[in-house]
């Protein structure tokens, strides 16, 4: 950028405040042509339209006010940035009062947090300050996704049941939320075609005991132990190291109608859990797992 | 106005004449005059003062009886505690003292500027210790006049040590309405006083020192806004203090027990003392003017040297327009009535409101990035956080009860127990068969109700939303 509208902003601030000096001091008095009569209150000379302004003077200390203004500005116009690009003796800026402020609540919670220090995650999660700290944290940066109560919804997983994607210990649940968490449900469509799906579909009613087509889910049997095993296990119950849904179970994250669950298998699944470690620190995280822990307990 | 200020003009030469457009303050040596107003302006000024200086100590069930916590955001005034949620009664309340000074305008002017307000009540204390120290007007004319030597260094010296002191007590009170008085008598005197505190004592004593002490009048004449306004409510038949001009034009001294009539002389015997009693140095001889306080003190004087010279009293007297043009006044007028009407209203209203205020709040927020959740049995559930304000003195234990055009299932605690002064959050679903729903959405109304008492209870509207259906 160029520094012309830094000159510009200059001059005109400077151009402003001498001629607002000139403004204060000229018109501090004004020079009649006649000497006024006696008894008669004197008027200043002005004229506006016909009308006439009596002397009315303004008490003195309202002129010490406004040099004092002046002279505050100037102090500073020094001291901060308004100059143009001039930062100003101090070098205070924005940010830098942001930062310092942020600084400052941070040492002041870093505090609360580090008597947390030492304490389990099981028992920190029978801890009740830990528990309404934990549900303030929960509220701000889990609800949104995973509802005020965990609840979850859908392509959300529920955080109050026993069911887990990654496993429902205090150890898997910090790792969750320290480093996210990238479920890998590929696409089959290329591989096992629309009827292969119909057939896994009908298949994966029989395990889980629902209503199915007999004929369809015996071939399905076949695709499912060729293709869909090696993440879902032999028995469907899923696998947590993998993030890989148990598909018997009531819980079907991404919808339990026939057509949601072909969904899924021709598409795939991509749900995504973002890592928090940049954003919260270990402390806040070690009291969130705790209440996510305490919320899948009770 | 018409200003007759005239000692600011000075002229230069013959030909050219300078009118400065800025005027030295001309420093007020009032004269003490005892009187019936200034009895007046005494009894009613000193309850005023002990009831600012000894509220903050009186107690109420172990805590201030007027406290405004501003970290808490709690505003305790005698039994009733206030949260920044009840900010509107304080807009009525001072709409109504808005409303009540009108009345009292109309009805007799200034009289609040010259008996209650803090700046004349200050003012007068400042005088009084001025007076102490310096004596009366002409000693005090004299000793400014007069070089610095050991006696005028100790008397000027006393005043403002007096002034400071009445000053720090003032600004301490102020603070202790914010700031619990005992801790506070004790911290500032063991000097481990937060420093807001302390600034903001110090502050207050710098201000009254400066406004009771050198501003005085000047506030009334440059900042103060009712003075500027006060025309607006006057009319021909409010009370002011005024001079009677027919009776005692034209002025002049007289011989005792001369026949001043037939000299063709007024009432008035000009003896100035009108003028030298004024505390904010006007002349209320040349009529009404927006610098006069309504504080009778010229009356005091008047009235005292007619009796002295053996004259009707009078001469100058709390009167109307009216009366003094000797046409027909009347104070009881349809424009006072209107205005008392209207304040009695206002008064019932509010009080009506403050009697039947319910400490309870309650506040609904629909979880927005769900609009609604599916459970594996297919129903629609919506999950709402609910903060219970108790801005009661007690604790209590609310049932939640929820009303709509549809039997919900609530899920979650339905009686709470909610500490004093305590924001609760607490967590509801409720849940619906989808198959019932009529539209999109309806409305649900929570109702929280005290088990303990029954008119304690608040409700609030919020909204059932499920699957859109065509």
């Amino acid at each position: 950028m160029s520094t012309f509208w830094s000159w510009w902003i200059i001059a005109m601030t400077v151009i402003t405040t001498v001629g607002v000096c000139w403004v204060l001091f000229a018109n501090r008095k004004v020079v009649l042509k006649e000497k006024p009569k006696d008894g008669e209150v004197p008027k200043t000379g002005h004229v506006y339209d016909g009308i006439e302004e009596y002397e009315n003077p303004l008490p003195g200390w309202w002129f010490n006010m406004f040099v004092a203004t002046v002279v505050f500005s100037i102090i500073y116009l020094i001291l901060y940035p308004g100059l143009g690009n001039f930062p100003g003796v101090l070098g205070w800026t924005s940010e830098g009062q942001w930062q310092q402020q942020e600084q400052k609540a941070e040492d002041r919670f870093e505090a609360v947090y580090a008597t947390f220090e030492g304490q389990s995650i099981e028992e920190l999660a029978l801890n009740p300050k830990a528990f309404k700290i934990g549900r303030r944290l929960f509220g701000n940066n889990c609800a949104v996704c995973h509802g005020s109560d965990g609840g979850g919804s859908y392509g959300f997983p529920n955080l109050t049941d026993a069911d887990w994607l990654y496993g429902g210990t205090p150890k898997d649940i910090e790792v969750s939320i320290t480093h996210g968490r990238r479920g890998a449900m590929p696409s089959w469509t290329s591989v096992i075609g629309e009827d292969g799906i119909s057939q896994v579909t009908e298949y994966l009613f029989k395990i889980g005991g629902g209503e199915h087509d007999t004929a369809l889910a015996s071939t399905g049997e076949t695709v499912f132990s060729t293709y869909c095993t090696s993440c879902h296990g032999v028995d469907g119950k899923g696998i947590q190291a993998f993030g890989a849904p148990n598909l018997i179970d009531d819980v079907w994250l991404y919808g339990r109608s026939p057509e949601m669950i072909k969904t899924s298998i021709r598409r795939g699944r991509k749900g995504i859990m973002p890592a928090q470690i940049e954003q919260l620190h270990e402390s806040k995280i070690r009291l969130l797992t705790s209440y996510v822990y305490s919320m899948s307990q009770r | 106005m018409v200003n007759t200020e005239e000692t600011h003009r000075q002229t230069s030469g013959d030909e050219t004449h300078v009118l400065y457009l800025y005027e030295t303050r001309k420093k007020i040596y009032a004269r003490r005059f005892v009187g019936f107003f200034r009895k007046l302006k005494k009894r009613s000024g000193i309850p005023l003062l002990l009831g600012y200086l000894l509220l903050p100590w009186w107690q109420i069930d172990g805590r201030q009886a007027v406290w405004f916590d501003l970290p808490e955001r709690q505003f305790h005034i005698l039994w009733m505690t206030f949260w920044p949620q009840d900010f509107m009664l304080l807009a009525w309340l001072l709409i109504i003292c808005a409303f009540a000074l009108f009345t009292v305008t109309v009805l007799v002017g200034r009289v609040w500027c010259g008996f209650s307000c803090p700046q004349t009540v200050w003012t007068m204390m400042f005088m009084g210790v001025e007076r102490f120290f310096e004596g009366g007007r002409n000693k005090r004319i004299k000793l400014d006049l007069a070089p610095w030597n050991f006696n005028k260094v100790w008397r000027k010296s006393g005043k403002h040590i007096g002034w400071l002191l009445i000053a720090f007590v003032t600004g301490f009170t102020f603070v202790a309405y914010f700031n619990p008085v005992r801790e506070l008598t004790v911290e500032i005197f063991t000097f481990s006083a937060q420093p807001p505190a302390v600034f903001w004592i110090a502050f207050f004593t710098a201000m009254t020192y400066m406004n009771a002490g050198y501003l005085r009048e000047q506030v009334c004449k440059y900042m103060c806004p009712y003075a500027r306004f006060q025309s607006v409510m006057f009319d021909s038949d409010t009370l002011v203090v005024s001079y009677d001009e027919v009776r005692g034009e034209p002025r002049g001294a007289r011989k005792k027990g001369s026949d001043y009539v037939a000299d063709g002389l007024g009432d008035c015997v000009d003896c100035t003392l009108c003028v030298q009693v004024c505390p904010v140095g006007i002349d209320i001889r040349d009529g009404l003017q927006s610098d006069c306080i309504s504080c009778g003190l010229c009356i005091d004087a008047c009235d005292a040297i007619m009796e002295k010279v053996e004259y009707p009293k009078k001469l100058i007297s709390f009167t109307t327009e009216n009366r003094l043009n000797k046409t027909k006044s009347r104070i009881l007028r349809p424009r006072l009535m209107a205005y008392l009407l209207a304040l009695a209203a206002m008064v019932s209203l509010f009080s009506y409101a403050l009697l039947t205020r319910v400490p309870l709040e309650l506040d609904i927020i629909r979880d927005r990035s769900l609009l609604y959740r599916e459970t594996s049995r297919g129903l629609i559930e919506n999950i709402y956080t609910l903060r219970i304000n108790n801005m009661d003195n007690r604790d209590h234990q609310y049932q939640i009860k929820v009303a709509g055009d549809y039997d919900f299932e609530m899920l979650g605690e339905q009686l709470v127990t909610v500490s004093a002064g305590e924001v609760f959050t607490h967590l509801l679903r409720l849940k619906l068969d989808p198959g019932l729903l009529k539209a999109g959405n309806t409305d649900v109304t929570f109702i929280l109700t005290s088990t303990q008492d029954e008119k304690l209870t608040d409700s609030e509207e919020s909204r059932f939303i499920g699957p859109f259906l065509l």
